[in-house]
């Protein structure tokens, strides 16, 4: 045999030490790479690009033109992609692990909808085709119409509106449409106390005065406190449901009936309809409008990765004044209804240039038709299985905020965490050493320090298992007074605790170049 | 005299000028202070309506009207620092003097005393 000791050594060689005493002469961390701006590692005369020198010219800009620096930064392209790159794996997303933030509803956004959304028919058309030769595009827009009223039990839905506050805009504004047409003046909007900041904001901004109801001590809307705020002044009721505490407002058809009565409307805020996706159907629940977020309960991407889309349904009583554009079925021929037609028209106008997240629309009607009927049931019921697996799991070391099982996202308090010198705040960022996105805190205002977890139906019992593991072992070390890795959290994270305070305090919007 | 809200407003009453803030224990509660909203002057209240906005790294609140009367002043240098409602405030972090209309809606507020009490009683 030849015996060649010149190749490559597979042992592990000696143990290095945990932590490094040095640091690496390009500050970079192994494959953890250090990443400035791309005002400060690019400018404009060492682009990828050689322009030509455009010679003699006159100019025509009457002496306007620009005499200083553009300031803007170019880099070859081999640069720029690298830049992004790096700047992309810094990034922590649903594609990357466990995404608990309760109320946001991060759940898998299955890579069949991408390829239905990229489908040329869909991907390359532009709004001001003639409508002839977007008959498919319009006949999907009525299917996923048609999907939202069945599983809302609704009669009519409004598709454009962007995102869960415009919703909430498009369905404040109907009410408000539907009070004048009646000439009522009623000028109030009651929030309950645990609601999302958008609803009293969405009723301010339609010149509405908000007045907020208490809730009880099992963390739900206190029915009497409501009925007895409902006077002739209240124009409408926003509740939550399942509530931010992660309830379901069992009381829900009284509260509307309560409503009616005294002759307001009824908005559900539907962030949290997946916990309830084809179990029950909001117009049984005596519901006059509300909206859906495409992008929490029909999987498509948000959070930095994709618009939003807040349709809105609403009841017969508001059918009317929904907003234009819908599609409507003349003689077989999918139109889009795109004009008030003079007074006899109630519709309250038009909220968006277009129509709305065509993208979106594909995307959620794939995740619709993927499941069916039976599989949306079935991932509501596995939000939940999967939100009280995590409740039961943690609540004998952290403390449960309610009795009792939630719906799709367990709240927590700080109460655990007294004496420890460890905050909510701190918890979280311990939780990003772990590898994990933190949890929602200090979200619903009703606890002290909360702790909003949804898990969503996305993971299997392996990812909730390891998730428990870290909350449960920190949430040991805290009582037990190991509050070094706490205070100092997070440790692994390509930077280290940032200034919160003063970056909201003297946010610097802009880059400001060097002088 | 100073009286005080359940709602952790503190009211220095001198006269008919009454200078409003939030308590130690409201500030320590909101964390650190990163806007404060104020009224306009001239602007007049009901007791208990909205008048200004306070927010932290945690959340915004609104701050009370405690009586009802006019704003004659407002505390202008919340706007450029924050920092004073959890630095001082009792003292610099005042918020906004009203000239009180109704002497007698203060008559159930609580003394410093009973609102130490008050506090108390919450943990």
């Amino acid at each position: 045999m030849s015996m060649n000791n010149q190749g490559r050594p597979t042992d592990t060689g000696e143990t290095a030490p945990i932590t490094p005493d040095f640091e690496s002469y390009s500050g970079h961390k192994g494959l953890r790479l250090a990443e400035p701006l791309i005002h400060e590692i690019g400018n404009a005369e060492s682009s990828g690009v050689d322009v030509p020198d455009c010679g003699d010219f006159d100019m025509a800009l009457g002496g306007l033109q620009r005499s200083g620096k553009m300031g803007i930064p170019g880099l070859p392209e081999p640069d720029a992609v690298r830049h992004y790159t790096r700047l992309s794996r810094k990034n922590y997303g649903i594609d990357m692990g466990l995404f608990p933030l309760g109320s946001c509803t991060m759940k898998h956004n299955p890579r069949l909808n991408e390829k239905m959304a990229r489908l040329p028919g869909f991907a390359d058309i532009h709004p001001l085709q003639p409508v002839s030769s977007v008959q498919g595009a319009l006949a999907l827009m009525e299917e996923l119409s048609h999907w939202i009223m069945t599983l809302t039990g609704m009669p009519a839905v409004a598709l454009s509106p962007k995102a869960g506050a415009h919703g909430e805009l498009c369905g404040i504004m109907a009410i408000r449409t539907a009070l004048e047409a009646r000439g009522d003046a009623r000028q109030v909007i009651l929030v309950p106390d645990s609601a999302h900041g958008t609803n009293p904001a969405t009723a301010t901004f339609c010149g509405y005065s908000v007045k907020s109801i208490p809730g009880k001590a099992d963390g739900r809307v206190d029915l009497e406190a409501l009925k007895s705020a409902l006077d002739d002044t209240v124009a409408g009721v926003m509740i939550t449901n399942p509530n931010t505490c992660g309830l379901f407002e069992h009381e829900i058809r009284d509260i509307a009936d309560a409503i009616h009565d005294a002759g307001a409307f009824f908005y559900c805020d539907g962030a949290n309809f997946t916990a309830i996706m084809g179990k029950a159907r909001p117009g049984d629940l005596g519901v006059d409008a509300m909206h859906l977020n495409l992008h929490k309960t029909f999987s498509t991407p948000h959070g930095g990765g994709g618009p939003g889309s807040g349709p809105v349904v609403f009841s017969a009583a508001l059918a009317d004044h929904a907003p234009i554009p819908y599609v409507m079925d003349v003689g077989g021929a999918l139109t889009m209804k795109e004009w008030k037609d003079g007074e006899a028209d109630s519709t309250l106008g038009r909220m968006t240039a277009f129509h709305g997240q065509m993208g979106m629309y594909v995307r959620a009607l794939s995740y619709m038709l993927s499941h069916g009927s039976d599989g949306l049931k079935q991932a509501a019921e596995d939000a939940v299985l999967s939100a009280n697996y995590l409740l039961a799991s943690l609540k004998d070391v952290m403390s449960a905020s309610f009795d009792g099982p939630c719906m799709h996202e367990a709240l927590f308090d700080d109460r655990f965490l007294k004496d420890t010198g460890v905050t909510t705040l701190d918890f979280a960022k311990a939780m990003i050493d772990e590898g994990f996105h933190p949890m929602t805190m200090y979200f619903p205002l009703v606890v002290q320090g909360a702790m909003l977890i949804e898990p969503t139906e996305s993971e299997s019992k392996g990812n909730l298992d390891q998730f428990i593991r870290s909350m449960r072992g920190l949430a040991l070390e805290a009582k037990a007074g190991k509050v070094e890795r706490f205070k100092g959290a997070p440790f692994y994270a390509p930077l280290r605790r940032l200034d919160e305070t003063q970056a909201a305090r003297k946010p610097i919007l802009r880059y400001i170049p060097p002088e | 005299m100073i009286k005080f809200t359940e709602e952790h407003e503190w009211l220095l009453v001198d006269g008919d000028t009454v200078t409003v803030g939030i308590t130690d224990y409201a500030q320590k509660a909101l964390g650190d202070v990163v806007f404060v909203e104020l009224p306009e002057v001239g602007a007049s209240f009901g007791k208990d309506e909205d008048a200004a906005v306070v927010e932290s790294v945690k959340a915004a609140s609104d701050v009370f009207a405690p009586i009802s009367g006019e704003i004659m002043d407002v505390n202008g240098a919340l706007e450029d620092d924050p920092s004073l409602v959890n630095s001082a405030a009792m003292d610099a972090g005042w918020f906004f003097k009203m000239k009180a209309s109704d002497m007698s809606e203060m008559d159930a507020m609580m003394d410093e005393t009973g609102y130490n009490d008050f506090v108390a009683g919450l943990e």
